[in-house]
């Protein structure tokens, strides 16, 4: 069976389809750091601070009835929103004044989380101190991972290549936390290890295409390195699809399948390999085009220059 | 052509073999079992295992199996079975020399026991417990030292002539002298008491300062973090938890995991509390130098009470929580420096009031404008003053607690006491339903996926397809029992890392069949495609995997938490996957097709 014809010529670097790519991943990239600057994401606890805590109930659980309970407490800034089931309540709240302990102590009773019949599911508390640290390592992690990949890219390719590479990645990362930013999707720790783990994906993408622009480089001499990069792309068209559809496969069975915990690292994988995809086609070859490339760049100077006439 | 050697393909049944004996005990399931280990952490010997079964024997219910694993007992029983009543009748036995803790066992045959395989380690995410991230204060364990060289100072300097001040700020002491002293005899005095104090002259000429050197602060630094940490695995067996974890993490961190405690009030501020006790002598006359006014609690008269402590908290070596005339009491038996200490006191002041005071710190978030800080509260009450009535030294009791106070304190006086206050920065309960909810959706996620991707392989690289397909569920029994052998915790994220490489991991196989298809339309014989497709997707795969890798490593260094335990399946997924997709399946497609004549290739 064959999902892409046998043999696809489609011209993606074309000078006109290349503009419309780049004018495409500018406006998303734009459109994405505009959201995160003006919205923000809607960060977890895992990185603001503050405490939270699941009840499953018996029935369907009264939503108004529980904030006037929580109001009454003194707790009038607390988030209450169903969690995945009609029965099951999530409920935030930002750092407290007072002791952790009692707080917690209280905010259980007002729920009745004790009670028979009732289920505490999860309780956390962040203090605003680990949730700087959580999201400065969040942070650092992406910038890390994305300067060994560049460096390891340099290595196996050349700079121009590299800088292809974490252009697409970047621009992987960016649009996936604006997506997040700006459908208010909840942003916690699993959904950085999602981000990078689009990272590691999408590079593994790019460098399947820049693998096969350097064999092409070579087997097609006297072919412009548009056209190269081009046929490239077409070539390794069948193989990205397929990774692409058995890795979305899995990802919506974990998305529906999952459980609400998971759900947003889900969403993340699946937008980021969506636009992962489409990136390594164009952002990563557009990149290296861009600066350049040629084969000259992925030969290797020869240190004997006697050794030539020997060549075949 | 496309013929493995045989050692080659013997090598990769052996692999292959040892992968799933490795991931079978995963296969059994979890009964209910009861976990005993010696309170002083010794190892347990084959007879006491013994009297054990037979204790649980005589109230009916036979063990399924009980055996001694990591130095501690296991008793297994069969499934549904109520392991309260034999909790009970264990406690009531044993329980003051063992700490005895009701759990779930694997239930694996004896010879995959003795083998030394066991199953995943489930994170707390999936069984379901408390994670705690504490914090030791540091600055207190410092200071608390810095306040014994100070009271050193005190009284080594008492004799020397000229001394005005001694003050301790920030772990900084002052030391001021009279203009007419010499400020090079009242150095040496200090570094008499420690020579490793360093001590600077200031440029007032009058004044010295005195500091612990960075050494001595870090060895301070150390032994308080050691050990808050034995205390905390004392206070934690105390409270009965299977396999409980109390780790340092950094610099001046400990983790505590609580595996199977169901809601965070079963441990309360028990890890945190440092609650202690205090015995001195009533000041009746109010005017002794050194001593002071200490509230009362709620019915308890305040006192002046003298500077001297008889004994203090960290003296006692055991307490037991009761009752005496229906008021809550505990039991206390100090060590023999306490108990001296005690019998001279008593001895020498006959008839006249003694109090004790309960000493507690605990820590309040106050919002200072548009920040929270926190500030350390700390309150010392008298709990009971009486009159002393007859002389006694190590054993006594004491009593004005409330009953819930009385039993946590009985038991964190037990546990002996915290070198240096600790405070929750980092709570995290999941209840068992979540967690086996947690399991249930995980499972079912990979299962849907599994089976999704296995029939898109087949139905569209047909033979080749159905290959890679049994390459992916060894890759998935590789992944399995790596996490079993290297014992780390699968997590959720764990969990959705394993569905992820589900994904990934036909992508080596992807870019070789295509390779094969791409090489067949060029014109290559069948053979020779197989092996080009093999040979020259290779370089693509290894690039492909390595950057993945490094992701995952940064994850894994980077990274606490969910994050890491994604990591870690990641990681174990991307290398067993480069085994299983490229030579594993190269074995089978060479068993099959190698060496003969093909017309075609079936991909």
């Amino acid at each position: 069976m064959r999902l892409i014809k046998e043999k696809t010529s489609i011209d993606f670097l074309s000078p006109t389809r290349r503009k419309v790519a780049l004018a495409l991943s500018a406006i998303l990239v734009i459109v994405s750091l505009a959201s995160l600057a003006t919205r923000g994401l809607e960060f977890g606890i895992d990185f603001t601070g503050g405490i939270l805590l699941e009840v499953g109930y018996q029935q369907a659980a009264n939503l108004e009835e529980i904030r006037g309970d929580l109001n009454a407490e003194g707790y009038p800034n607390a988030q209450v929103q169903r969690f995945g089931a009609e029965n099951v309540v999530l409920v935030r709240l930002p750092p407290q004044e007072g002791n952790v302990d009692e707080i917690r102590d209280r905010l259980q009773t007002t729920l009745h989380s004790d009670e028979e019949g009732v289920v505490l599911r999860r309780v956390e508390f962040v203090s605003p101190q680990v949730g700087s640290e959580l999201a400065e390592r969040g942070a650092l992690a992406m910038v890390f991972a994305l300067m060994m990949i560049f460096v390891y890219v340099m290595i196996r390719f050349q700079w121009k290549f590299s800088a292809g590479a974490v252009a697409a990645l970047a621009h992987d990362a960016i649009v996936t936390v604006g997506f997040f930013s700006i459908f208010g999707l909840p942003f916690d720790l699993t959904v950085v290890a999602a981000v990078l783990a689009v990272i590691g994906y999408s590079l593994n993408d790019t460098v399947v295409a820049f693998d096969r622009i350097r064999e092409n480089f070579f087997a097609l001499r006297g072919t412009t390195a548009e056209e190269a990069i081009n046929i490239s792309v077409n070539e390794m068209l069948a193989r990205t699809i397929i990774t692409g559809v058995t890795t979305l496969l899995v990802l919506v069975a974990l998305l529906v399948l999952g459980g609400e915990s998971i759900r947003p690292f889900s969403i993340a994988l699946i937008v980021g390999i969506v636009v992962g995809t489409y990136s390594s086609i164009y952002t990563a070859s557009a990149t290296a085009l861009m600066l350049n490339v040629n084969a000259q760049d992925l030969i290797e100077p020869i240190k004997d220059p006697s050794l030539i006439d020997d060549l075949p | 052509m496309n013929k493995y050697p045989a050692w080659l393909n013997t090598l990769v049944l052996v692999i292959l073999i040892a992968g799933c004996l490795l991931a079978l005990p995963n296969m059994y399931g979890s009964v209910p079992a009861i976990q005993i280990a010696q309170n002083d952490g010794v190892a347990y010997e084959e007879d006491r295992l013994q009297d054990y079964v037979d204790a649980v024997e005589r109230i009916g219910v036979t063990p399924e199996a009980a055996f001694l694993q990591d130095g501690r007992a296991v008793i297994r029983f069969a499934a549904e079975t109520d392991l309260a009543p034999i909790g009970e009748e264990l406690k009531d036995r044993y329980g003051r020399s063992a700490n005895i803790a009701q759990t779930l066992a694997p239930k694996l045959p004896d010879w995959i026991r003795e083998m030394g395989l066991s199953p995943m380690s489930l994170g707390l995410d999936l069984r379901g417990g408390v994670y705690v991230l504490l914090e030791v204060d540091m600055d207190t364990a410092i200071d608390t030292r810095m306040a014994i060289y100070r009271d050193n100072m005190i009284d080594s300097l008492r004799d020397a002539e000229g001394l005005h001040r001694v003050e301790l700020s920030d772990r900084v002491i002052r030391v001021r002298i009279n203009s007419n002293a010499d400020l090079e005899e009242t150095r040496e005095y200090i570094q008499r008491i420690d020579a490793d104090l360093l001590v600077s002259e200031n440029s007032d000429g009058q004044s010295l300062t005195v500091r612990m050197s960075e050494a001595q602060i870090k060895a301070r630094e150390d032994f308080a973090i050691e050990q808050n940490i034995t205390t905390l695995r004392n206070r934690v067996d105390q409270l009965g938890v299977a396999e409980p974890l109390v780790q340092r993490q950094g610099i001046d961190r400990i983790v505590v995991q609580l595996p199977g405690v169901k809601d965070p009030n079963e441990i309360n501020d028990i890890l945190t509390a440092t609650a202690t006790l205090e015995f001195r002598m009533v000041d009746q006359s109010g005017t002794e130098p050194g001593s002071r006014r200490y509230q009362g609690r709620p019915g308890e008269q305040a006192q002046f009470l003298k500077r001297k402590v008889i004994a203090s908290g960290d003296q006692i070596v055991d307490a037991a929580a009761g009752f005496s005339e229906g008021r809550p009491i505990v039991s206390i038996k100090l060590d023999s420096a306490g108990g001296e200490s005690m019998l001279k006191t008593t001895m020498e002041n006959l008839k006249k009031p003694m109090s004790t005071v309960f000493i507690e710190t605990r820590r309040e978030a106050v919002r200072v404008g548009d920040e929270l800080e926190y500030r350390e509260i700390k309150t010392e009450e008298i709990i009971s003053t009486a009159t002393i009535q007859g002389i006694f030294k190590n054993n006594f009791q004491i009593s004005g607690l409330r009953p819930a106070e009385a039993h946590d304190l009985a038991l964190l006086l037990r546990a002996g006491a915290l070198a240096a206050p600790v405070f929750k920065i980092d709570e995290r309960t999941i209840g068992p339903s979540l967690g086996q909810d947690n399991i249930d959706r995980g499972f079912n996620a990979i299962k849907i996926g599994f089976l999704a991707v296995i029939l898109f392989m087949v139905v569209y690289y047909r033979v080749f397809g159905l290959i890679a397909d049994i390459a992916l569920f060894s890759n998935l029994v590789f992944i399995v029992a790596m996490l079993s052998v290297l014992q780390a915790s699968l997590t959720l994220p764990g969990i959705a890392g394993i569905v992820l490489t589900v994904g990934m991991a036909v992508d080596a196989n992807v870019l070789i069949f295509e390779r094969i298809r791409e090489e067949l339309s060029a014109g290559v014989s069948p053979q020779a495609a197989i092996d080009a497709g093999y040979e020259k997707a290779l370089s693509s795969i290894a690039d492909a995997n390595v950057t993945t890798l490094i992701a995952a490593i940064v994850l894994f260094a980077v990274g606490t938490g969910p994050i890491k335990g994604f990591a870690i399946t990641l990681m174990l997924g991307i290398i067993t996957s480069m085994f299983t997709a490229i030579v594993g399946t190269r074995a089978i497609v060479n068993l099959l097709f190698g060496g003969r004549k093909l017309t075609s290739v079936p991909v």
